[in-house]
């Protein structure tokens, strides 16, 4: 909220300003509340502790109820009755899922519940149809998916994927000697011999949304997209492409740690979880009879080292303090290990994690909030979803946002030459995908109806495809 | 601090009085007496003094509430040195301390005048004066916020500093809409008002002078004997009812628009506010009863006073400097009780002296029981202990700097009646005071000195202290200093 915002006039003008009401002022409601807040919605929060509240009311252009969210009263006095969508992040299943059910009753037009315990997972489908939730959201799942997807390409620093994984977007570092240094990037397709875009481009503080002309430095984090197959032999022809990973250790058993087990263990890898907490590990073991499950203090150097931590291919730090899992990642990091992802649920200090070599950092309330944004957005539009896919990337200072060109809603950019488009400034139109094609447009290509389009800008406003273009 | 940011929100506050001249200048313009020219051309340095300051948007537009609460109070007292400029340039208040004196009153919905003589002066400049009452009520930052995005979401810390009352919420998520709505709440009520004047006979300029004295329950009128002049029940009426309902929580007449009914009736502040004046306008004219043989006179002639004084208004419909002992010093205690919080008038607030009673009285239980538990509300609501702090050190504050201004102000060697009068009526917003300043009175013949210290009450009653006390806060003003070895 550094920034002064123009979409709050723009939304406004459009009337499309959403009124949201989000239930629960912890991590995720926090969070939740700022981008949404700074997106130019109405927001109302409703939580138990005034002084929780304060903070929200202060930092951003909220309104703050105190009191019980599940309540009719409460949820009156916060005009459920008029809002679009009721968020609910208290740190209750049940309550969550009541909140829901209140407000569906008092005339709110979505909800989203958070619903995180694994026990209800089996039956998260019929309850979203009973109680008409729009969706659940689940932040530790959401997180583990991301982390297996981690574990799977090891040489990305982050990895996100486009229309259903036809397209993947991956950022890497630039290391000394690898052959893209000193090159310009219009060159980089024939030198290689592949099909590839780098289209975002952080260097120390700065972040490039690079031309054609831009030349790479060693350190550069760029962010790339390409199809899997393309992108497979780029990292060969890189010579980055490491060995698959195989073992696992996971230090700290939470909810992450089973969700992010099970999947690994369904890959085919072998998972070790540390926890010191023996109920804990005792429930794991119960759960997750595959994996191997260690009692004992994750952040012990002699335990990690008796549990053979050189001979792991990936660890990932997943306990509840940030400063332990950056420690562990740390030690980790100066093993060598293929992989290391780290866990941090406060992201003020970014630009200290980079120089410390913590690359791979997952924050689960940031995906959840993703999530929520991205429905949100869709919400907004009349026509309904379209933006389909939305990742943040370089520290959440760069937007990449996949739209599906329906046919009422651009009209104007269809069939005409991108080089005659007048688009924005810093934005950079990445990929069009035309059913199975996946195309990488030059200046004579065009948008058409149905196709997907895949934008990357800096500009954090985007909520429709004509949006691009400079009005 | 944020220097830069605090000089283009000041830019911006000179940009939006320049506007404001416009209207006054068009008056001038429409009388023909001459000072159009002052007026204007103050307009024109404003717009270019704001212009030049706002030139370059500053990179980072974060203000965090330090900066709100400078910020806020720099932007009255630039304000109020502008808006001195027409009267001074123009001759007819020939001392500039004496047009800040005229303007600080008019911005803080004081009313408190140094003019001798009210009728002497031009319509251009009487317009500006009341006009200023109208801005100030409201506030004119709320009034920015309104219309212009100032910064991410922080500005909750400008509102919160300029808007009275212990706790400042907001109706609608968004404080820019909140601001909106304010606004428009009280441009309809004003219209209103000057229709009702209107239909009583009262010509258009009158009307919308008055309506704008009322509105901001500032007080300054354009004729000696105040609103005596017009000698008339139903304006006395009018005027009366008009200004109790600018002293009531504009946040009631939002829920009135929402239609909830039965929110308004549990306004604990709201039952207060009309008891105390239903009191009080009882007991006065009870006791003036001798003095104007009927009932329905002393009624009509109480509820005026009354009316005008607990929202700090000041007009007068008589010169009750010369009512009985018990009327005089029943004004003066509704001086200090003032209008409700989140109202245009001033004072101390009926709310914070809700919250101080019942506190003092959770207090007196606790020593009868001492093992008890008692949660304080107050609209239906716990309230929180740091809300309670806050309105007993505000209350301190308060009286230490009554204190500090009655012993400066009697460097006059005034009588004891118009020394301390002069102060509450500064202090607490509300213009004519007892003896000499009394509602036919003026502040003329008060030394610089004093007029200084009243000019700085003013400001201090109207942003409720604590903006005008970060001012002088000495490591507010710190920056950043690398040493040189």
């Amino acid at each position: 909220m550094c920034y002064n915002n123009p979409r709050r006039l723009k939304t406004q003008e459009r009337g499309t300003t959403v009124k949201i009401v989000i239930v629960g002022d912890g991590k995720v409601g926090q969070a939740l509340t700022g981008r949404l807040a700074e997106e130019g919605h109405d927001v109302v929060v409703i939580d138990n502790s005034p002084n929780a509240l304060r903070n929200s009311v202060e930092v951003y252009d909220v309104m703050g109820i105190s009191g019980n969210g599940a309540s009719y009263a409460v949820q009156k006095e916060a005009g459920v009755q008029e809002a679009d969508l009721l968020i609910a992040a208290t740190s209750g299943d049940e309550l969550n899922l009541l909140c829901c059910m209140v407000a569906k009753k008092l005339g709110a037009k979505h909800t989203i519940a958070r619903v995180r315990n694994p026990d209800y997972e089996e039956q998260l489908a019929e309850m979203k149809e009973e109680l008409g939730l729009s969706m659940t959201v689940n932040p530790e799942q959401a997180a583990a998916r991301e982390i297996a997807r981690m574990l799977r390409f090891p040489s990305a620093l982050k990895l996100d994927s486009f229309a259903r994984g036809q397209v993947e977007l991956v950022e890497i570092k630039v290391k000394a000697g690898s052959p893209l240094l000193g090159q310009a990037l219009f060159a980089l397709s024939e030198l290689l011999g592949i099909r590839i875009l780098i289209c975002a481009v952080r260097r120390g503080e700065e972040v490039y949304i690079p031309s054609g002309n831009f030349v790479l430095q060693e350190g550069d984090k760029i962010s790339i997209t390409a199809s899997p197959s393309e992108l497979d032999s780029l990292f060969r022809k890189l010579g980055i492409y490491r060995q698959k990973i195989h073992r696992v250790m996971v230090v700290g058993g939470g909810r992450i740690a089973y969700y992010l087990a099970k999947q690994l263990l369904k890959l085919g890898m072998s998972v070790k979880i540390i926890d010191k907490d023996p109920q804990r590990c005792e429930q794991l073991s119960d759960a997750l009879p595959k994996a191997q499950i260690v009692l004992g203090d994750g952040s012990d150097r002699e335990l990690l080292e008796e549990e053979g931590i050189e001979d792991m291919d990936a660890l990932v730090a997943l306990t509840g303090m940030d400063e332990e899992n950056i420690i562990i990642s740390m030690y980790a990091g100066t093993l060598g290990l293929a992989k290391v992802v780290t866990k941090i649920n406060r992201m003020s200090f970014q630009e200290i994690l980079d120089g410390a070599g913590i690359e791979s950092v997952i924050t689960p309330k940031g995906i959840t909030v993703n999530q929520i944004v991205r429905y949100v957005r869709a919400m907004e539009n009349s026509q309904g979803s379209n933006v389909e896919t939305l990742h943040r990337i370089v520290g959440g200072r760069v937007e990449a946002l996949e739209f599906n060109a329906a046919k009422n809603c651009a009209g104007d950019l269809f069939g005409v030459p991108l080089k005659d488009l007048r688009t924005r400034q810093n934005l950079l139109i990445a990929c069009i995908i035309r059913g199975r094609k996946v195309i990488y447009p030059g200046g004579n290509d065009t948008i058409e109806a149905g196709d997907n389009v895949i934008v990357v800008t800096t500009n954090h406003q985007l909520q429709d495809l004509s949006d691009i273009l400079d009005r | 601090m944020n220097y830069a940011m605090i000089a283009y929100i000041l830019g911006t506050i000179l940009k939006t009085e320049a506007v404001l001249l416009c209207l006054p200048a068009g008056v001038a313009l429409a009388y023909g007496e001459g000072d159009f020219l002052p007026l204007a051309l103050t307009a024109l340095g404003a717009g270019i003094g704001g212009l030049a300051l706002t030139f370059r948007k500053p990179g980072n537009t974060v203000i965090y509430a330090r900066e709100g609460f400078v910020v806020t109070s720099l932007s009255w007292i630039v304000m109020s040195l502008v808006g001195a400029v027409p009267f001074y340039a123009a001759g007819q208040i020939p001392s500039y301390l004496d047009a800040v004196f005229e303007t600080v009153s008019g911005f803080t919905t004081t009313g408190a005048s140094i003019l001798t003589d009210v009728e002497a002066m031009t319509h251009g400049l009487l317009f500006w004066r009341s006009f200023t009452h109208w801005v100030g009520g409201m506030g004119v930052l709320v009034f920015l916020l309104a219309i212009v995005p100032l910064a991410g979401g922080r500005n909750v810390h400008i509102m919160r500093a300029e808007s009275p009352g212990p706790v400042v919420g907001k109706l609608v998520p968004r404080v820019r809409d909140t601001a909106l709505i304010l606004y428009g709440i009280y441009i309809a009520m004003t219209v209103i008002l000057i229709l009702f004047l209107l239909m009583g006979g009262m010509p258009l300029y009158d009307s919308a002078v008055h309506a704008f004295g009322t509105a901001g329950t500032g007080g300054f009128g354009i004729w000696g004997d105040s609103i005596a002049h017009y000698d008339s029940a139903y304006i006395d009426v009018v005027l009366g009812v008009g200004m109790v309902l600018f002293g009531v929580n504009f946040n009631i007449y939002y829920l009135l628009l929402m239609g909830k009914f039965t929110s308004i009736w549990k306004s604990e502040e709201l039952r207060w506010y009309l008891g105390i004046i239903t009191g009080s306008t009882l007991l006065i004219a009870w006791n003036t009863l001798p003095q104007w043989g009927s009932w329905l006179r002393s009624l009509r002639f109480a509820f005026f006073q009354v009316g005008s004084v607990i929202t700090t208004t000041g007009f007068a419909t008589a010169d009750f400097n010369l009512w009985p002992e018990l009327s005089r010093m029943l004004l003066m205690v509704l001086m200090l009780v003032g209008a409700c919080a989140g109202s245009t008038g001033g004072g101390m607030k009926v709310s914070r002296l809700i919250i101080m009673m019942k506190s003092a009285k959770r207090e007196i239980s606790r020593m009868l029981h001492p093992r008890s538990v008692y949660t304080l509300k107050f609209e239906g609501k716990p309230l929180e202990n740091q809300t309670i702090y806050n309105t007993f050190s505000y209350f301190f504050i308060l009286v230490g700097f009554i204190i500090g201004s009655t012993l400066l102000i009697s460097l006059d060697n005034m009588d004891f009646d118009s020394t301390f009068s002069a102060v509450m009526a500064c202090i607490n917003n509300i213009g004519p005071g007892l003896g000499v300043v009394g509602p036919m009175g003026s502040y003329a013949t008060l030394s610089g000195l004093s007029k200084l210290v009243l000019i700085l009450d003013m400001l201090l009653g109207r942003l409720e202290i604590f903006p005008m006390m970060m001012l002088f806060a000495p490591n507010i003003w710190v920056t950043k200093r690398t040493q040189r070895i």
